[in-house]
């Protein structure tokens, strides 16, 4: 893959860390969705600065025993399913300043 | 409540994480409504950045649901920043007020800021009954204004009613004025007493009667045979069942930063300006002692209705034990099934035993800070 993709939280949502998953509430529509713990760590690392490669190279590659080609690619169906879901901001320019914070919790 | 919030919150229980809390910004307010049990004088409201540091304590603890409530919340000129800190540390942000001073401004500024949901107290469709109420001339116009800019700004809101013998006549009246302006309607049967344990303003409560026709309408409860159905004997496993949320995955902070187990429980736990939130949440012994309650060892465990009641501690203990009996639950248990419960037939016995010339009776201690004013929602 040569593009770079860029992810970020969108602002428009609620989140909590609770246990090892993250709830998110989008406010568009209330949908309640949770994240497992690799889907957690790509939502928290989404800055909207550091691209997706780099995410999966140093989040989840070196947490995970995964192939590096095959986490990029589940990353991205994940990003794009997030996305399209409203929680999540994809581009492939980096994203302005990704407000809200997030808080690490319980 | 959604199937995932449901698991969500056996989760948060299980690992002990206060998933949501209301945090009272304000005591004061610009309504003066005859059911309403606070003290408006301004004791000394935290400061923006006490408030501040509270929510980033409480973002750190878990808690993901947060409610502000008062008194009027938007009497608060910091209101704005304080919201705007919220949806910084991504809460999900619910608000309850009576909207008199929203205007399509302010409206604009809770869509940027990704308000889950508004909750505004309507108490009658008639301008004459709600502003009676309210004691504020326009209160119910300026109210009904405000919901619509909500609504044109997508945001969801939720009429909240209370029903009282002032009103009774306009409940449906309310649900009209709801579904016109398309919204929610949500209806509270009863009038709780003040919090520091008047119960003066229970005199305002629709009745008996009137209780048990809003029991029967499936308007307000869905499926009246469901509903009124005589209560199943308690099993064994209802007998270690939990009251409520009140203290085990949700709690209240006053204006003053006093944490309780819920709005409708007055027992002090310790105030979050001199500890800090997860310290209560994790230490204090009041909330120990919340969190030990079972059904079995409540007085209501003999009682008919034990497994399917919805007593609430808080209302017990403001009767003086939070273990015993909620007479309001009472009077909802039996205007429900018709079924007397187990507080309301010693009652009787009592009133019909002969009458001794001096009576001596056993108050129950009195723990925490029960005669502090306290707040709740609007
Ligand atoms: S039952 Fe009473 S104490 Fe429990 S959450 Fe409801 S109002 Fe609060
Ligand atoms: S009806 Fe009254 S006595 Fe019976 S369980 Fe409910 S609160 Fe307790």
């Amino acid at each position: 893959m040569s593009r770079k993709l860029y992810v970020a939280r969108s602002p428009r949502i609620a989140a909590r860390k609770l246990g090892e998953e993250m709830l998110v509430m989008s406010a568009v529509d209330s949908t309640l969705f949770t994240l497992n713990p690799t889907a957690t760590i790509l939502w928290q690392a989404a800055d909207g600065a550091t691209p997706l490669d780099e995410i999966v190279e140093h989040k989840i590659c070196s947490e995970f025993d995964v192939n590096p080609d095959e986490a990029l690619r589940d990353a991205e169906t994940l990003a794009n399913d997030l996305a399209t879901r409203g929680i999540l901001l994809i581009s492939e320019q980096p994203i302005g300043a990704a407000k809200p914070r997030l808080q690490e919790s319980a | 409540m959604s199937a995932l919030l449901q698991e969500m919150g056996d989760r948060a229980l299980a690992l002990g994480v206060p998933l949501s809390v209301q945090v009272d910004l304000t005591y004061r307010c610009n309504e003066q409504c005859i059911h309403c049990y606070l003290d408006h004088t301004d004791h000394g409201e935290m400061t923006t950045a006490e408030i501040k540091r509270l929510l980033a304590e409480m973002a750190e603890a878990g808690v993901f649901i947060l409610t502000f409530s008062g008194g009027e919340i938007f009497l608060r000129r910091d209101f704005f920043d304080i919201l705007e800190y919220a949806r910084e540390l991504t809460f999900c942000v619910k608000l309850k007020t009576n909207a008199v001073l929203i205007r399509e401004a302010q409206a604009a500024r809770l869509r940027d800021l990704a308000v889950q949901s508004i909750q505004v107290s309507i108490y009658s469709h008639r301008p004459e009954v709600h502003d009676a109420i309210t004691k504020v001339p326009g209160s119910l116009r300026r109210s009904i204004n405000a919901i619509r800019f909500l609504k044109s700004q997508n945001l969801k809101v939720i009429i909240a009613n209370v029903l009282m013998t002032a009103n009774m006549e306009d409940i449906h009246g309310v649900r009209a004025l709801a579904d016109e302006l398309g919204v929610e309607c949500s209806l509270d049967p009863t009038v709780t007493p003040m919090m520091d344990g008047d119960r003066s303003i229970l005199n305002l409560n629709a009745g008996d009667s009137a209780l048990r026709q809003i029991f029967r309408d499936e308007a307000f409860i869905g499926n009246a045979e469901e509903f009124c159905a005589p209560p199943p004997t308690p099993s064994e496993d209802s007998m270690d069942s939990l009251p409520c949320s009140a203290g085990h995955t949700s709690c209240y902070v006053s204006p003053y930063g006093e944490l309780y187990p819920c709005v409708q429980f007055p027992l002090s736990c310790g105030n979050v300006r001199q500890q800090s939130f997860l310290d209560i949440w994790r230490n204090s012994q009041q909330l120990k002692e919340v969190r030990s309650i079972r059904l079995r060892d409540t007085s209501c465990s003999k009682c008919a209705h034990g497994a399917t009641c919805t007593r609430c501690p808080g209302l017990a203990f403001l009767e003086g034990n939070m273990r015993g009996p909620s007479t309001a639950d009472c009077e909802k248990s039996y205007a429900r099934t018709g079924i007397p419960s187990a507080n309301l037939l010693a009652k009787k016995e009592t009133n019909a035993a002969p009458r001794r010339l001096v009576q001596i009776q056993l108050v129950p201690p009195i723990t925490g800070s029960r005669l502090s004013n306290l707040a709740a929602a609007p």
